[in-house]
């Protein structure tokens, strides 16, 4: 890893200003994905700029009809906060199953969303229950939060502040992991709620977390998983690597969409 | 350079670092601790596992910065006045350990579980594992040893 200057700022404002006064600053959240980026050097920015001490981004506030997360609050607590539990089973589970326990009580919400790994779990989440991210500038939704493989709409001075997930009326999320790394070779979210129905797919897509039209159509009205039969996405755009072939990633695209809606009850 | 200060094992400690020290380089070379162990410097294998303010962390995969103010607690903190801590007390017993390469991780991270949760099953002590590595395949007795400490610990 090349040296850098670490910032440890207490305000979103003061990260700003330690941002964009750096020739290359990086924003940090847990490190869990920046510190092997930057062990590898594929990364070298001159400046990191640590967002672990701001308390303004931190905590869970159940809000009746939404459950609003801050970006830097870690997956353990996500996966053990009571309100999420009760409300947003799916969710709950979801960050319980990123990577291991060590990771979990590091790794963060905004970091994971801000880097938009193709097979994060979290993404799934955002766009498959119809949330919502705040940041220092404006509120986006997540169907335009997402733009492609580790491309958000963030601008370069943009810091997430909080995401607010509305309350489904079901939801389930369902992953086929990689057994080393328990990132995503496919994921999928399906759900029914005020955002209507929705399937939202991590770990296939080229292009990072997609929704599947046909699927979300046939669910709509027949929310089980019978209304998924022969319903299957092209591999064409989807990943190909040494775990999965891109058909193999469609078939199991249909196959965890049916246990994710089977689950969601 | 910048400076870090913290408290390890009970112990207020300051020392000069650069940005990307590690947690772990920090602890095994400025405060020769040499107890918490790098083994894969991936943030897959768990030696390094530590706890940063209760919380079992991997110490190759945090910046010594990152620990400012915080309370670190290490393999070396765990016996009291010479007596093993129950944990290792049971990994001595129950053979949870050949080489010993993987087991200041694997005490560490089992300690963080046995405050969670008092009594695990052996699918949740297996499940809480994910992250720690064990190659001489000694999961059988580590799992046992942890299950024998969560019995002991409870009193």
């Amino acid at each position: 890893m090349y040296d850098f200057n670490y910032h440890r700022p207490k305000s979103i404002d003061e990260a700003l200003s330690a941002l964009t006064s750096a020739s290359d600053g990086k924003l940090m959240g847990g490190g869990q994905t920046l510190l092997p980026t930057l062990k590898m050097r594929l990364a070298s920015p001159s400046d990191v700029v640590d967002l672990g001490a701001i308390s303004d981004l931190k905590g869970i506030s159940d809000q009746g009809g939404a459950i609003v997360i801050g970006a830097g609050t870690t997956h353990a607590e996500v996966a053990s906060n009571a309100a999420v539990k009760s409300k947003i089973p799916a969710l709950a589970a979801l960050a319980d199953g990123i990577g291991d326990p060590q990771v979990r009580n590091r790794g963060t919400l905004g970091g994971s969303i801000a880097n938009n790994d193709p097979a994060a779990d979290y993404p799934a989440a955002l766009l498959g229950l119809g949330a919502s991210v705040k940041t220092n500038k404006r509120d986006i939704a997540a169907d335009d939060f997402f733009t492609g493989m580790f491309e958000t709409a963030l601008a370069d001075d943009e810091i997430v502040v909080s995401v607010s997930f509305p309350v489904p009326e079901k939801a389930s999320y369902a992953k086929f992991p990689n057994p080393a790394s328990r990132y995503a070779v496919v994921g999928v979210l399906a759900s029914k709620g005020p955002a209507g129905v929705r399937v939202a797919v991590t770990g296939a897509g080229q292009g990072g977390v997609f929704r599947v039209a046909a699927m979300e159509s046939a669910l709509d009205g027949n929310f089980s998983a019978e209304a998924l039969a022969g319903i299957s996405v092209p591999s064409g755009d989807l990943n190909a690597d040494i775990h999965a072939s891109a058909e193999y990633r469609a078939h199991l695209v249909g196959v965890m969409a049916k246990r994710a809606v089977e689950a969601a009850g | 350079m910048p400076s870090v200060s913290m408290t390890v094992n009970g112990k207020a400690v300051t020392g000069e670092v650069e940005g990307r020290t590690l947690l772990v380089e920090f602890l095994r070379q400025n405060l020769n601790l040499t107890g918490t162990h790098v083994g894969c410097d991936t943030s897959q294998c768990g030696a390094c596992v530590v706890h940063v303010n209760g919380k079992s962390v991997k110490s190759c995969t945090t910046l010594a910065l990152q620990a400012e103010g915080a309370e670190v607690s290490t393999i070396e903190g765990m016996a009291t006045n010479g007596d093993l801590h129950p944990i290792q007390a049971a990994f001595k017993e129950h053979h949870g350990l050949q080489c010993g390469f993987c087991t200041p991780g694997m005490v560490m991270s089992a300690a963080d579980l046995l405050q969670q949760n008092q009594d695990p099953s052996e699918t949740e002590v297996r499940e809480w594992l994910e992250g720690n590595i064990c190659r001489c395949t000694g999961y059988q007795n580590i799992v046992k040893a942890i299950q024998a400490a969560s019995q002991e610990m409870k009193g």
